[in-house]
């Protein structure tokens, strides 16, 4: 029914703050395509200047096809859902859902046919005569919904729908949502800073982060094989583990990760060995998700980290053990929820994506989070953020003090017979293991 | 010790003492009282101040005033005269004309000055010296109705045909071949009367602006957006949201307008007084006083005005309370 597709887009306010920096994105024909970030991060003026209520500094947003920019909000046969819903306080809840109609000059009965429809499909019949001050907020949410899909837009935008709802009953209107959107097959730009939404949603989801787009693809893709080390990062509960690791090469034998006192040994035959190989000598960032640690007896051999619990969570369904197994932990700010750990006592700036930096590695480094979710090595076509000049990579100077100890989290079965101080060994399986550079780019063969 | 002196210490002293005094005695008063009646009494020993002067300087004279009005011409030996005077004020053709002014000044200065501040709000708001432009419109509010009576009598000023025009209307219109106007001196159609309702507008449109600006403020810009992406353009946004959403506030600020065109008297006395048809019933009230001293009939006028003014101060108070309550 319709296409968006952003090329080049920035969006600079006039305060100077870059909202959205040079964001290119393709959403395709009834596909559901979720814009994922922590607040703040420039995902809601992407959607905005979907809509037409704000305009791009720069760039093309194109619509089916053609060059939307200078369109007003009203002639892109777009519907949106505000994350306060936008309800009309003076209108009943039919004379909101019918006020599109009415304005595109739809009769008072088919009017009110339609409304009754729409209305019915969610739910909310008997309602119509109200308010929306006398609603709940599952029934706003759906009133909202009800004015979008009234007038059978081509594409749908929904501005963080959920948030203002408690949990249980924002699980059960994902579904609907879901539901809805696919059973119409409307395009739909699903905006939300929660990752379950977004993955339980999404054909695809998006990633951004201070205005700069990280990572586009299938639920799967983007939290199989993160492309950069900050939607590794976010993507995932427990957080990924994120490790220092210097890099040996062993000739056609392994490639030895030396993480503090322990070593992983990558075998010569896993075809990521080469790209790693290349950074023999330096250091890389292993990521390493919950699920890819199994405990297994002290004793074992093979791939095993061992060290001691510091500390144990209970979830219920299970337990987590955060394991110190001597290694340094890479940090990565601006997660959502979070704060920034550590400015840094030379006054690192806040802005630089990841809080620790190279030791004497110089001005070609380049910020993670101002370069597009890029290819290799390559990721230089974004342009410096902010904090650009400031040279901030993923590591910490050695020495410093803020570096902090990995602790590494795994999972048990619920209510384990082990406590604080207990010695625990986990086997690591090597092929869900993640690579990244010092920049915080995905090392791996080839584009997925 | 000057007398004058003596009186001020008197007040500074005297004041927060009988204060003082009053809140500690019935206090004492109450906590002599069981404990049933100190619920019944606390209320009434507090509001009672209030209650003494509301009664003692509006209730009062308000009695007096409508008692005056059944009565003679006569200050001194005043004679019960049954309802002559108002049959007086509804017979008399400058007491009709100047109710009929009123009925103008009510309809038209209102929607003008309604009008106008809606019209000044909206557009200031989307301009980036609003604030500048919000004060220079306020600021005719700031000065006295009689200094405003001078600025547009100069404005205008009328000198016969021929002669040179000092008035700046009449210099503005003579520059392109018309006039003299004869502004303030033209009883037909009432032009004069609508000359004056032009000055209070200017000075009045201000206050309304104000209001209404604040209350454009406080809509919720996401509702605006909400319209436009239904498919409004601008003017329906304006029509469909914004002006039912000010609904409330227009009201009050129009109710508000009705009550001082109503009592509309400066501008009159000052430019006219009441001349070449323009007189209101303010003004009548004070001729009747002040220059006939006949006390009934401006007692009468009085009483008239004020039938007239309570309607609307009672609509303006029942919205303010379901305003109230709805939020």
């Amino acid at each position: 029914m319709a296409t968006v597709a952003l090329k080049d887009v920035t969006k600079v306010f006039p305060d100077g703050t870059i909202a959205v920096d040079n964001v290119n994105l393709d959403v395709g024909d009834g596909e559901f395509m979720v814009l994922l970030g922590p607040s703040g991060c420039g995902k809601s003026t992407v959607l905005r200047m979907v809509a037409g209520l704000e305009d791009p500094t720069s760039g093309a947003i194109v619509l089916d096809g053609e060059l939307a920019n200078d369109l007003a909000p009203r002639d892109r046969k777009i519907a949106m859902v505000f994350q306060d819903f936008a309800l009309y306080p003076h209108m009943t809840v039919g004379d909101n859902i019918g006020f599109p109609l009415r304005l595109s000059g739809v009769d008072a009965e088919p009017r009110s046919e339609r409304v009754a429809d729409v209305a019915s499909a969610l739910g909310i019949g008997d309602v119509l005569g109200r308010r929306p001050s006398q609603l709940s907020g599952g029934q706003r949410q759906r009133v909202a919904m009800g004015r979008a899909i009234v007038r059978r837009p081509g594409l749908f935008l929904m501005d963080e729908p959920l948030s203002n709802l408690d949990s249980g009953l924002r699980a059960e209107l994902r579904a609907e949502i879901s539901g809805l959107t696919r059973e119409l097959g409307v395009t739909t730009l699903y905006v939300t800073h929660d990752q379950a939404e977004a993955l339980t949603m999404a054909d695809r989801v998006a990633i951004m982060r201070r205005g700069v787009l990280q990572d586009v693809g299938t639920p799967t893709q983007v939290y199989g094989r993160p492309a950069t080390l900050y939607v590794a990062a976010f993507l995932g509960a427990p957080r990924m583990n994120l490790l220092e690791a210097q890099v040996y090469v062993h000739l056609d034998r392994h490639i030895a990760l030396h993480m503090g006192e322990q070593t992983l040994y990558l075998p010569w035959n896993d075809i990521r060995a080469r790209a790693v190989a290349h950074y023999h000598g330096e250091r890389i960032v292993v990521g390493m998700r919950a699920e890819a640690l199994v405990p297994v007896p002290v004793d074992t051999e093979g791939d095993v980290l061992r060290g001691r619990i510091r500390y144990l969570e209970h979830h219920g369904h299970e337990s987590l053990a955060f394991l110190d197994i001597g290694a340094y932990a890479v940090i990565v700010d601006d997660i959502g929820g979070t704060p920034p750990e550590v400015a840094g006592p030379r006054g690192l700036r806040r802005f630089g994506n990841l809080v620790k930096r190279v030791a004497g590695r110089g001005g070609e480094q380049e910020l993670v989070g101002a370069s597009v979710a890029g290819h290799n090595g390559r990721g230089g076509n974004g342009k410096p953020g902010p904090g650009g000049r400031n040279s901030e990579g993923v590591f910490s100077d050695p020495g410093r003090h803020h570096r902090r100890p990995a602790e590494l989290a795994v999972r048990l079965a619920p209510y384990p017979a082990v406590g604080s101080g207990h010695p625990l060994a986990v086997s690591v399986r090597m092929e869900a293991l993640h690579f990244f550079d010092d920049r915080g780019q995905r090392i791996d063969v080839g584009w997925r | 010790m000057d007398a004058r002196l003596v009186a001020a210490m008197e007040v500074v002293i005297g004041v927060p003492v009988v204060l003082v005094g009053y809140i500690w005695g019935s206090e004492w008063l109450v906590a002599v009282l069981s404990a049933r009646w100190r619920r019944v009494v606390r209320p009434w020993l507090w509001l009672a101040p209030a209650l003494g002067f509301l009664g003692f300087f509006l209730i009062y004279p308000t009695v007096l005033t409508v008692i005056r009005s059944l009565q003679g011409k006569d200050s001194l030996h005043p004679k019960f005269v049954g309802l002559t005077n108002y049959r007086w004020f509804f017979t008399n053709s400058d007491a009709l004309g100047a109710l009929l002014n009123n009925v103008l000044w009510l309809v038209f200065f209102t929607g003008f000055t309604v009008g106008m501040g809606l019209l000044v709000a909206v557009l200031v708001d989307r301009v980036r010296f609003e604030s500048l432009a919000k004060s220079i419109i306020f600021l005719p509010l700031a000065i006295s109705m009689v200094a405003a009576s001078v600025i547009w009598k100069f404005m205008y000023d009328y000198k016969p045909a021929g002669t040179a025009q000092t008035g700046t209307l009449n210099a503005l219109i003579g520059s392109v071949g018309l006039g003299p106007v004869g502004w303030l001196q033209s009883p037909g159609f009432r032009l004069s009367t609508f000359a004056l309702i032009a000055v209070m507008v200017w000075m009045w449109t201000g206050f309304a602006m104000v209001i209404i600006s604040a209350a454009l403020k406080g809509i919720d810009p996401g509702l605006l957006e909400a319209a436009r992406m239904d498919g409004a353009n601008e003017w329906e946004v304006f029509r469909k949201i914004t002006l039912p959403l000010l609904g409330p506030t227009l009201t009050v600020v129009s109710t508000t307008m009705v009550i001082t065109s109503l009592k509309t008297f400066d501008i009159v006395y000052t430019l006219t007084n009441g001349n070449y048809s323009t007189d209101v019933v303010a003004n009548l009230m004070v001729k009747e006083m002040f220059t006939f001293g006949d006390f009934g009939r401006a007692s009468a006028v009085a009483v008239i005005l004020l039938l007239a003014i309570l309607p609307i101060m009672g609509f303006n108070i029942r919205k303010f309370r379901s305003q109230e309550s709805m939020s």
